[in-house]
């Protein structure tokens, strides 16, 4: 496809998908799947056929339509309804568009959509994911054509140090500064590498990104691969989802089939290629010098840094690492303007951010809003507030290696430098609930159990010291524990923050200093009189001190 | 050949272009602890007893791995550091079994040296003790694996300068181990050419000769020095 035919391509899909009255979309992305969207659609197949409506209703998949936990959802275009726990017997409803039947199960109107921005989900429930002109017509590969035809290398980087853009795979380092050092580097080879081994407990942006829009990642990374020179891109995705593993496929058959990607990007000259490697299911690989070496075929350990990928990273060349959703955000920025997306979000972390809700709360799933929101409006407007008249304790940011936000900072805005200051960390968008069931010191022994088990041994901090950790914290939540047991703890913490060679082993202990810091009291429950405030842990109480 | 002028400890020092913090203290008398660095073989900075503080750096750099640079301001042994490594070598005896008066290794083992060193006298936390196997398949060698603290000298040493590569790491985190080839006994590796360099170039008890007993094991590393000069300068001293 050269670049005039893109316009055209996009203006002929758009009229093919307008012949239809209605657009019926299921959502098709790993949580609708597993609570049963595959017979839906076929059952809403079957009746399509049975009421003969072949040319008037159009039945496709789509991408995350949020509500997760509400699933199978299904979105309807004349509507504009979207339909959750949607069963067989609606089939025929939904094909005969007797929508006012249906009122019952609508939940767009829920405050869970009202207050969402949506720019990286903003093809959920528009395109479908196995389907590259339905991005096209949505837009896409609009930026990339943008980019290789009006802008210069260097304008691209600039355009996004302008915006402000941070990196979303949790430490929020400007993107910009990174492709600008990549950029800068004097290599005849850099790579742009996609790191989409998301394997935080509890969070499913990327998958879900990967799952419901892949033509976005790979417009991004094409963006990065010609603002720094690249000409060949590898996504890191994890084996453990096999759909985004088959989707990506998928868009990369299309995307080269069409001159998307490949030898001569959109005829122009420019070359760019994406491999895709898959994971063997180790948490250290999302730690970006272990993916390195997991991509270069070696063992999955981290090396010490500096040098910094930017400089030797991928086969020892410059090599530019982003997250999944950082390149999900870099169309529409080109698209709109560094400027219009500084006005979305806090003045220090532009944008939005998909959340991943998950844990005692009535709405889960994914919400994309502007960073800044502050966490009560994501908890109790939009998440509908805790499940099951309990109260709300903390929220979990950052999966293990971040920490937890407790009631009185209900109102802090969601964004990167916020959250540092109250000790957690915006991590990759993980956003667990905690209610007053929830043990704190337990939920600290599972996310060092976490770490334990995924601490590749290289190092002794994190090697030797989560095992004592985690040795100590099972003691004190079986009524073990002593005061001499919470000072070592605390010594081992900071030893494995300061000392360990990676992230993960650094990280490591935040869940533990984190619930010390607004949770000492349940330390000292379970310590000094054996019971869990929360009743959740098994107490030995015939064990004394 | 440019020369860098950095200070270690307070001590005004040189250090050449590639040079490490580390090799720049070792020329100038100033001892940082280590285990996992070995002169000859690359550095991978994993035991994470050689770290130091770097003026203007808010992280502790392994020295073994960090270069010298012109106006480095360096401290090897402050109070947090000792603390640090004084708990790392309490986390490594806890580890396995590291029992010294049981030991082929007592009295020239360089964990014991460390501890004694660094003024360990005991271990606060429990010791994990794992069962783990003794290979004794081959014909002149023992691998205990019980006293093994991963450092991966006896990996680098096959690896860079025997050039066979037989022992390799396998599993992950506290399930880490060495192996041989795909995890075969050592007696039966069909890459293991008998040279015995992983036994003189491992810090503890793990790797010995078989035949030594209790205290008798005695590590000569002179052919490291001699192979790493022969190789790089060509030069044959002995």
């Amino acid at each position: 496809m050269m670049i005039e035919e893109l316009n055209e391509a996009a203006e002929r899909e758009r009229d093919r998908q307008n012949q239809f009255e209605d657009r019926i979309l299921c959502c098709t992305v790993a949580g609708c799947h597993s609570c049963g969207s595959k017979p839906i659609r076929a059952a809403i197949a079957r009746e399509i056929e049975a009421q003969g409506r072949q040319d008037e209703v159009e039945l496709c998949g789509t991408g995350c339509l949020g509500l997760c936990g509400e699933g199978p959802l299904v979105k309807s275009r004349a509507a504009n309804a979207i339909y959750a726990r949607v069963q067989p017997g609606d089939a025929a409803d939904l094909v005969a568009g007797r929508h006012d039947i249906l009122t019952s199960k609508r939940v767009d109107n829920l405050p869970f959509y009202a207050g969402q921005h949506r720019l990286i989900l903003s093809n959920s429930g528009v395109a479908d994911p196995e389907s590259v002109f339905d991005y096209i017509a949505a837009g896409g590969y609009g930026a990339l054509s943008k980019t290789i035809t009006e802008m210069e290398p260097n304008e691209v980087v600039e355009e996004i140090k302008r915006s402000g853009l941070r990196g979303r795979g949790g430490a929020g380092y400007p993107a910009g500064v990174k492709w600008e050092l990549v950029a800068r580097q004097n290599s005849p080879v850099k790579y742009v590498v996609c790191n989409a081994d998301e394997g935080d407990p509890g969070a499913f942006m990327n998958r879900s990104v990967l799952e419901g829009d892949p033509h976005r990642v790979l417009e991004g990374m094409a963006i990065a691969g010609w603002a720094v020179g690249a000409s060949q891109g590898y996504i890191y995705a994890r084996g453990e989802s096999p759909l985004a593993i088959e989707r990506l496929t998928t868009a990369l058959q299309q995307a080269e089939r069409e001159g998307l990607l490949g030898h001569r990007v959109l005829g122009h000259k420019f070359q760019f290629r994406i491999d895709l490697r898959i994971g063997a299911g180790a948490y250290v690989c999302g730690e970006e010098t272990s993916l390195i070496a997991s991509i270069e075929g070696q063992r999955g350990q981290p090396r010490p840094r500096p040098p910094y990928p930017p400089e030797r990273g991928l086969w020892e060349q410059p090599t530019l690492i982003n997250n999944v959703e950082t390149f999900a955000a870099i169309p529409s920025i080109i698209l709109n303007g560094a400027d219009w997306y500084r006005k979305i979000g806090s003045p220090n972390s532009p944008g939005t951010k998909v959340f991943a809700l998950a844990g005692r709360i009535v709405h889960t799933g994914l919400v994309e809003v502007p960073l800044g929101t502050t966490l009560r409006k994501v908890l109790f407007e939009m998440g509908g507030g805790i499940a099951g008249g309990h109260q709300f304790k903390a929220a979990q940011t950052g999966g293990p290696a971040g920490g937890c936000i407790p009631s009185e900072h209900l109102d802090l805005p969601l964004d990167y430098d916020s959250l540092r200051t109250i000790g957690s960390m915006m991590g990759s968008g993980g956003l667990i609930v905690l209610d007053s069931t929830t043990c704190m010191v337990d939920m600290a022994r599972f996310f060092m159990e976490f770490c334990m088990d995924e601490s590749c041994g290289k190092c002794t901090p994190c090697r030797a010291g989560t095992v004592q950790m985690h040795h100590l914290l099972h003691r004190i939540t079986t009524g073990q524990g002593t005061e001499s047991d919470a000072a070592t703890l605390e010594e081992l913490a900071d030893l494995l923050k300061e000392t360990s060679l990676c992230g993960l082993g650094q990280a490591a202990p935040n869940p533990v200093i984190s619930t010390l810091r607004h949770f000492r009291g349940e330390y000292i429950a379970h310590i000094r009189e054996h019971r869990c405030p929360a009743g959740s842990c098994e107490m030995r109480r015939e064990v004394t001190v | 050949m440019k020369v860098k002028t950095l200070e270690i400890d307070g001590k005004l020092v040189t250090g050449g272009p590639e040079e490490t913090i580390f090799q720049a203290a070792w020329n100038n008398g100033i001892r940082i602890p280590r285990l996992c660095h070995i002169g000859g073989l690359s550095d991978i900075g994993a035991c994470r007893l050689c770290l130091v503080e770097v003026e203007g750096q808010n992280r502790l750099l392994a020295s073994c791995l960090t270069p010298v640079e012109e106006g480095m301001k360096v401290r090897t042994n402050t109070e947090s550091l000792r603390r640090y490594r004084k708990l790392l070598i309490e986390l490594l005896f806890a580890e396995r079994n590291h029992v010294c008066a049981v030991c082929v290794a007592n009295g020239a083992c360089e964990l014991q040296d460390l501890a004694m060193s660094l003024g360990v006298t005991h271990i606060r936390v429990p010791s994990q003790l794992p069962h783990l196997p003794v290979d004794i398949s081959h014909d002149r060698f023992g691998v205990d694996h019980n006293r093994c603290v991963l450092c991966s000298r006896c990996l680098r040493v096959c690896d860079e300068v025997e050039g066979a590569h037989t022992w390799d790491i396998a599993g992950r985190g506290r399930k880490s181990m060495m192996v041989c080839d795909l995890g075969e006994p050592w007696g039966v590796s069909q890459s293991c050419t008998g040279c015995g360099k992983c036994v003189q170039v491992c810090p503890t008890g793990a790797l010995f000769l078989k035949g030594k007993t209790v205290g008798e094991m005695r590590k000569d590393r002179s052919f490291l020095n001699f192979i790493v000069t022969a190789r790089e300068k060509h030069i044959w001293i002995r």
